[in-house]
């Protein structure tokens, strides 16, 4: 078989970004929790608010220093393997994406040091003021981010001039018509994932009885967000899809499966959709509710996917099931926060084993979820790589082989899968240390200035003196 | 608008960035490349501790050159990185390689060998990788069009592979000439053996390239015997800072060495940029056909002048913070 070093590129392209968004969207989360932390220990001097912001800026410092490492590969990506495109969308995307590592550097320079390595260097004021600073500086990235994305789903305020694009309007390009609506979604994504994971870690806490009264109260606080922002997010995510449904109807026609054109559509819960019959070749759904969910309408119509020819439609079973998987995840999300209400009742939340589990194995699921949702709307808008101007085909670096895009997938995969086993292994020792009343504090650990150095736990047990290589 | 040829502007912010990251990151990379060559491990831990705090600031300086270029040069950005797809892949893998290696060195013990390893290879192949870009440049590209048209080894050629070889031994002469100045006691004594050896090789590159040049670019022949006698200041200074290098060294100064270094680094950098301005993207395209629109220089331009001298002062600062000779089981408070 011929290696095709388009899809190559676009294997690569999703795995690259698949693994780097992972610790961006914890973080965003993450950064927002150790303000609050901080502001209430500010507040009310209750040590536990402290204990809690410690051990959460420790997690913090680990996985921000992993998202920086897997982001630089990034930033080389559009050109590598994509320079048709980045040279055609550079007056556009060029200064976007400089702007967020602008902010990036500026926020590293500033506030991350004061943040990670200031408590009891500086007042704590100052403390509260740089952690509430390096929470707006990764809303400030996914800005930029979002707004670049959103740009090649709904493209606005540009001209195509000789296959370059020219900005003619800068504030229709960077707030174009999906942009609002992608950022809250993903902001909220990430307030999800920051809370499940949190309460997750609470939780095991609590199960093995560590900390109990600062677990306590972290639990319960994360379980008061996720029940208002469980179902924001479902709200939400129908008002992004009703903007999609305006701006990208090929992709919400694959979202629900749906090939022809029609009214009195159904919600679809299990199909197998046949690219090629272009047709379900099974399928169970709830009658009208697809038309009722999208124009509000049981008899309203819905866009069909075959309205494109073939070669201009997204691969519709991965689209199809990736959306059905995040909404699945997202319905989960909500059951759990209300049974979280329900245990409220008599003090139950905090010793109800089987819950206590259930919110350990929640804490995957937000990743899960927001990868599940990029894949819709990264494969929904397929051939395209800018909506309606520019394909992926178009956008390719001419120059490449298949047998260099395989090369360099292999090498990705390779080295990610190690910085992936070091950083996670990592992870989960400074959680099995976590909140421990005297944690061990290994001084030779003790590097100012990069995130991990933040973190003080050791990478192994110093079973073996360290021998000469 | 009209005004300001922000091109020019551009250029110069580029090519700022471009040798700050060079001179920068080019020292602790050279620590790495040093690193297995080093007496034991307690001075290997002495090595790393002296570059630890001011790394990935330094690398700041790269990714700040990338984005800028993508910005306000996408023409450079799209021709080098396909152009330069293998090497730059072994660069990243390399970078980060050596960016964890600092992480999780400190922090193991039974797997400390590992990371010493990945510290060195990583180290040794960004920088190598580094070296080629230059040859890769000093050589051109097959464009058309604007579009990249060569193959995927077109960079690899005799003159890149001693382009990247000299580099290599250049940062290890930063590197080393940084030890001298930042460690005392075996570490340093070791560094002032290995600083004259790194020095010859560095000059036997120079030489070479410097002869060989001429013959793989007729522009560059061009300048050099053509009427514009003054850019002999650049390599004649070089030259002058190589000779206080080697004098400094057996001295045994402490600071003028690196000073030294990074003088003949600036000068050979500026005798390069020289030969092929204002050719960005050799052989044919300048830096006005590389740019982007105005507006997105423009535009750009205000955030980065923003920023630009905020990094500067914060780089000063760390590296004020971290002033003096590190010394065994002290870690920075």
């Amino acid at each position: 078989m011929e290696l095709d070093p388009l899809l190559l590129s676009r294997l690569q392209f999703a795995f690259v970004v698949a693994f780097h968004a992972i610790f961006p969207v914890f973080t965003i989360g993450l950064a927002s929790y150790i303000a609050l932390l901080n502001g209430l220990f500010f507040k009310t001097e209750n040590p536990a608010w402290d204990r809690l912001a410690l051990f959460w800026t420790k997690v913090f410092a680990v996985v921000f220093g992993m998202g920086v490492v897997s982001g630089i590969v990034m930033s080389f990506q559009f050109g590598t393997n994509w320079s048709n495109f980045s040279h055609a969308a550079s007056n556009f995307l060029g200064p976007v994406l400089s702007y967020e590592v602008v902010t990036a550097f500026f926020l590293e320079a500033a506030f991350l040091g004061v943040l990670l390595f200031g408590r009891g260097k500086v007042p704590q004021g100052v403390h509260l003021f740089a952690a509430i600073m390096v929470a707006t500086g990764t809303f400030i990235s996914s800005f930029w981010i979002l707004s670049a994305n959103s740009w090649m789903q709904t493209p606005a305020g540009v001209e195509l001039i000789d296959g370059r694009f020219h900005v003619t309007d800068w504030s229709e390009a960077i707030f174009n018509p999906s942009f609002w609506y992608r950022f809250w979604h993903m902001v909220l994504a990430s307030f999800l994932t920051g809370g499940f994971v949190v309460a997750g870690v609470s939780a095991w806490y609590l199960l093995i009885r560590r900390d109990v009264e600062a677990n306590r109260k972290a639990l319960s606080m994360c379980l008061w967000l996720l029940l208002v922002l469980t179902p924001a997010q479902a709200v939400l995510g129908d008002f992004h899809g009703l903007n999609t449904l305006e701006h990208q109807p090929t992709k919400v026609a694959a979202m629900e499966g749906n090939w022809e054109r029609s009214s009195n559509v159904p919600l679809l819960l299990f199909a197998l959709p046949d690219q090629e019959a272009q047709e379900n070749r099974f399928e169970v759904g709830i009658p009208n509710l697809a038309s009722l969910i999208l124009t509000h309408h049981a008899d309203g119509e819905v866009p069909g996917i075959s309205e494109v020819p073939p070669e201009e439609q997204p691969p519709v079973w991965l689209v199809f099931w990736s959306f059905r998987v995040m909404v699945g995840i997202g319905l989960a999300m909500i059951a759990v926060s209300l049974a979280g209400l329900w245990l409220r009742r008599g003090g139950r939340l905090y010793e109800h084993r089987g819950f206590l589990q259930l919110m350990r194995v929640m804490t995957v699921t937000p990743f899960i979820a927001v990868l599940a949702g990029w894949f819709v709307t990264e494969t929904g808008r397929a051939p395209w790589l800018v909506y309606g101007m520019m394909t992926h085909a178009e956008g390719l670096t001419p120059s490449l082989t298949g047998g260099m895009a395989l090369f360099t997938l292999i090498g990705y995969i390779g080295v990610y899968a190690v910085v992936f086993w070091a950083g996670v292994y990592y992870l989960t020792r400074v959680v099995r240390q976590g909140m421990l009343p005297d944690a061990p504090h290994d001084h030779e650990v003790e590097r100012p200035k990069r995130p991990l150095s933040a973190a003080h736990v050791p990478f192994d047990d110093a079973s073996r003196q360290p021998g000469r290589s | 608008m009209a005004m300001f040829d922000l091109t020019l502007i551009w250029a110069l912010i580029i090519g700022f960035g471009v040798i700050m990251y060079v001179l920068m990151d080019g020292f602790d990379l050279g620590v790495g490349i040093l690193f297995p060559f080093a007496p034991d491990e307690e001075s290997r831990d002495l090595m790393m501790n002296s570059v630890a705090p001011v790394w990935d600031g330094n690398e700041t300086w790269l990714v700040l050159g990338g984005a800028g270029l993508l910005g306000a040069f996408p023409l450079v950005y799209s021709v080098f990185l396909p152009a330069l797809y293998i090497g730059v892949f072994l660069m990243l893998a390399g970078l980060i390689f050596r960016g964890i290696a600092f992480e999780f060195r400190f922090k193991s013990h039974r797997n400390r060998r590992w990371w010493n390893r990945a510290f060195c290879w990583g180290s040794a192949v960004a920088s190598f990788a580094q070296g080629v870009v230059v040859g890769a440049y000093i050589q051109g590209f097959a464009v058309e069009d604007f579009v990249y048209v060569g193959g995927p080894l077109d960079w690899l050629t005799p003159f890149s592979v001693l382009t990247g070889l000299g580099l290599m031994a250049g940062y290890a002469l930063l590197g080393a000439t940084w030890l001298i100045m930042k460690t005392e006691g075996a570490v340093q004594a070791w560094a002032y053996r290995v600083a004259p050896r790194l020095l010859l090789a560095v000059l036997a590159v120079f030489a070479i390239i410097s002869v060989w040049t001429p013959f793989v670019d007729a522009g560059v022949r061009e300048r050099w015997f053509g009427h514009l006698h003054l850019i002999w200041v650049f390599p004649v200074l070089a030259l002058v800072c190589a000779a206080l290098l080697w004098r400094a060294i057996h001295q045994r100064r402490e600071g003028q060495p690196f000073i030294a270094t990074l003088g003949l680094f600036v000068f050979t950098y500026l005798g390069l940029l020289v030969s092929k301005w204002p050719v960005i993207v050799p052989p044919d395209y300048t830096i006005w056909d590389a740019a982007s629109d105005p507006g997105s220089q423009l535009f750009l331009l205000i955030g980065v002048l923003f920023v630009i001298p905020i990094v500067l002062v914060y780089t000063a600062w760390t590296y004020w913070v971290f002033r003096g000779k590190v010394r065994p089981g002290e870690g920075y408070h």
